[in-house]
């Protein structure tokens, strides 16, 4: 579909364009942030957000659009930004994306956007995601917040439940509110932001940006609920025939940590990343005994994983004091799924990487604390259904070394809460629950989408799998009509 | 927030709490807990519910003022309020008509067991408790467990109160009257619950347990609370409370218990502080 150019503001010449170049963001010294929960990256100064803007040579088809799961109006928001106007190149990006600031700093762009953004096929790619972290900033620092929301249209008389806030259901409840439904969304944890809030850590996503993106959507009309566990303080049957609920959103996550079932794996000081990050980031382990909830200091840790969690985990040891703290991971690191960002930044802080490494086994002391862990040595061999090639362990490797914490991060299962609550909603073999594209499930007026679908993912995934299911909800809420693809 | 109806110590250092929660005590059933934080900056942590009553919207607990948390919550009065509080959590106990039920509790374990009780005997079975305490004045309980059940026994380590001994030793009692237990529901304490499973075991009465795990979230999140049972690891939190005494590793859970012992120990110690500088503070006061 050919689609409208936005009126052009980059005075910049074509040609001279192309030599500008990408903009780095500042970012907190290496060893000073190490030992600190601040967070890392700084943002771009508005300087440098126009000089980087300028370097997007404005293609015919914008194919960043194509690579962003919901459709930002990147060249439109650019423009705005070459024209400085970041309050409303924050506005266009609302159009399509409730949470930017998040976005802007937790979104894979590298292999969204900006992996197909054209000037990134001789030069480097437009910093689309530095660009939209830098006008969500600013515009939740210098705008008037909820008054630049579109303006809300009458009430629809339709009420949506939807259960958890992370990344989906917040997508869903901002669609929703537009439309002009009441919108409740559900959380079981005391807080709101889901993964956000437990999982991602300070100095990645500061609290701050989440409560003021929750706040926003508060002010739009979305009510909260926290300490309200869906399945057990009311089933979803509950909230559709005594609460009046006409539709409801399942935005669970994953949330049910995997282990490697091998033996020692219970022994104090072994983690799931769920628990040893929820123990950091939502429940301030950090700042004990100020905050209540203990967490270990380890002086030597070991986190088993190479995926952006792995990496949170690590930097988050790390800052708790460890001497070392390695990664363990069974393949090499081209293999590693954690963004290269958070690979780099892990290492400048001094992160160690013992790559094609995996333990077989967690040696404990009379008292039951992890003292060890035995790993073997391992190579890649063929590719296997997931495409990497698999590793295989060399023969004679085994190794022993000392550690003192080990946090298991090799993904996470699906929460089986619902599915043991409510039967009608049907699962799949590994617990996720079924649903089409557009989100419908077993259950007549029961949506569901995020993590709890696909099996662990991405926050900007899990947004849009809220996004697509939001139009569906809309729809059924318009006809009453329940149509099953 | 959740405010606090009423509140009072029924042993030393023992007090239980009316907590007005609608939703959970419309919801809950026997065996199942909730997780509260006492302020803004408290851990999470999971206690059993006690009693409820969904008429009037209020859960009962009883908490024993062990560590920071609970040592702080015990300082709450009637009218406070506590920042968080969430459930009912857990799978509710498996009650049928076994014949007969033998409860076995200690501690604020003979509170929690009293539901479980109460179901057993409206279930048909008959049914028999055993409480167990220290010293006499430690003992809770024990006159609203009479009213459910039909026969109360009591021991204590010093004798202060019903047999000197230990409950294993009034099970041995039972036992040799001729009273053959069809089932056990072993709540309290776990060395209590290890050695009553360790006696049943070899007797092949079938014994269930209620774990008392470390938890964060308590809805199978974070995996803090696992336990092996049978060789297998469960979360305690999706997959319990309750489970087959004579599959637990008791050994495992009792060193995952004392995981945080030292943080405990100066987390509560800075509490104490905290708590004594307050009231010279308002001693202060007064003698102004």
């Amino acid at each position: 579909m050919e689609r409208e150019r936005p009126q052009s503001f980059n005075t910049v010449p074509m040609k001279e364009r192309l030599t500008i170049p990408r903009q780095d963001m500042p970012e907190q010294d290496a060893d000073q942030r190490s030992a600190n929960f601040l967070e890392v990256n700084l943002g771009l100064t508005p300087e440098q957000a126009v000089i980087e803007a300028q370097r997007c040579i404005e293609c015919k088809k914008p194919t960043c659009m194509d690579g962003c799961p919901v459709s930002i109006k990147i060249p439109d928001f650019i423009q705005l930004i070459c024209n400085e106007d970041f309050i409303g190149a924050a506005k266009k990006i609302k159009e399509d994306n409730s949470l930017p600031a998040i976005c802007g700093r937790v979104c894979p762009q590298e292999t969204q956007c900006e992996e197909v953004c054209v000037m990134g096929r001789r030069f480097e790619p437009v910093a689309i995601g530095r660009l939209e972290r830098f006008v969500a900033d600013y515009s939740l620092k210098h705008g008037n917040g909820s008054a630049e929301q579109t303006k809300l249209p009458a009430p629809s008389g339709n009420k949506v439940a939807i259960v958890g806030s992370g990344p989906a259901g917040l997508a869903v409840a901002s669609d929703l509110i537009k439309e002009g439904h009441e919108v409740t969304v559900f959380e079981a944890l005391h807080e709101f932001g889901g993964v956000l809030v437990y999982g991602i850590p300070e100095f990645r996503l500061p609290k701050l940006i989440l409560r003021q993106e929750v706040a926003t959507l508060e002010a739009m009309g979305v009510k909260f609920v926290k300490n309200f566990i869906v399945g057990r303080t009311m089933t979803i049957q509950e909230l559709m025939s005594e609460e009046g609920f006409d539709a409801v959103f399942l935005g669970l996550g994953a949330g049910l940590p995997r282990f490697m079932n091998i033996p020692g794996e219970n022994l104090n000081g072994v983690y799931s990343a769920n628990e040893f990050l929820t123990r950091s980031n939502l429940m301030r382990g950090y700042e004990f005994p100020e905050w209540d909830t203990p967490l270990y200091r380890a002086k030597r840790a070991i986190i088993v994983g190479g995926g952006n969690t792995a990496m949170d985990a690590v930097r988050t040891a790390k800052r708790l004091g460890a001497d070392e703290a390695a990664i363990v991971y069974r393949r090499s690191e081209e293999e590693m799924p954690a963004r290269n960002e958070e690979i780099h930044h892990a290492k400048e802080e001094g992160v160690k990487f013992m790559n094609l490494v995996n333990p077989i086994e967690f040696i404990g002391d009379d008292e039951g604390n992890v003292i060890a862990a035995k790993c073997l040595r391992m190579e890649l061999g063929e590719p296997d259904d997931s495409g990497r090639r698999r590793p295989v362990p060399m023969e004679g490797s085994e190794f022993t070394m000392e550690v003192d914490m080990v946090v298991i991060a090799v993904g996470n299962g699906s929460n089986p809460l619902i599915a043991q609550t409510t039967p009608e909603i049907s699962t799949n073999k590994w617990g996720n629950i079924v649903a089409d594209e557009d989100g419908r499930t077993s259950m007549e007026g029961v949506f569901a989408g995020g993590d709890i679908v696909s099996g662990g993912a991405t926050v900007i995934l899990a947004m849009g799998a809220g996004r697509k299911s939001a139009i569906a909800i809309n729809e059924y809420l318009k006809s009453k009509v329940w149509s099953v693809a | 927030m959740y405010k606090i109806l009423k509140a009072e110590f029924i042993a030393p250092n023992v007090k239980s709490f009316l907590i007005e929660a609608p939703h959970i005590a419309k919801k809950r059933q026997a065996g199942q807990f909730i997780i509260l934080r006492v302020h803004e900056k408290g851990e999470r942590i999971p206690i059993t519910i006690a009693d409820s009553n969904p008429d009037e919207g209020w859960i009962n607990i009883i908490v024993q003022g062990l560590g920071k948390t609970s040592a702080h919550l015990n300082t709450l009065e009637a009218g406070d309020h506590l920042q968080d509080l969430v459930g009912p959590l857990g799978l509710p106990t498996h009650i049928e008509n076994w014949g007969t039920l033998v409860c076995i509790s200690g501690g604020v374990g003979t509170a929690e067991s009293l539901p479980i009780a109460a179901a057993g005997k409206a279930a048909g079975n008959r049914v028999i408790s055993i409480i167990g305490a220290r010293h006499k004045d430690l003992l809770i309980a024990e006159n609203q467990m009479a009213e459910v059940v039909d026969e109360v026994r009591i021991s204590t380590d010093d004798g202060s109160a019903g047999r000197h001994g230990l409950v294993t030793d009034v099970l041995q009692d039972l036992m040799d009257e001729g009273v053959t237990p069809d089932m056990i529901v072993a709540i309290g304490p776990l060395p209590m619950m290890a050695a009553v499973s360790n006696q049943t075991k070899a007797l092949e009465i079938p014994t269930m347990v209620s774990l008392n795990a470390i938890m964060v979230d308590g809805t199978g999140m974070c995996g803090a609370c696992r336990a092996t049972v049978g060789g297998k690891t469960v979360f305690v939190c999706v997959d319990g409370p309750e489970f087959d005494g004579h599959q637990v590793n008791f050994k495992e859970l009792g060193s995952r218990q004392k995981m945080y012992k030292k943080q405990e120990e100066e987390s509560h110690k800075c509490f104490l502080e905290r708590q004594m500088k307050k009231i010279k503070a308002e001693q202060m006061l007064e003698g102004v």
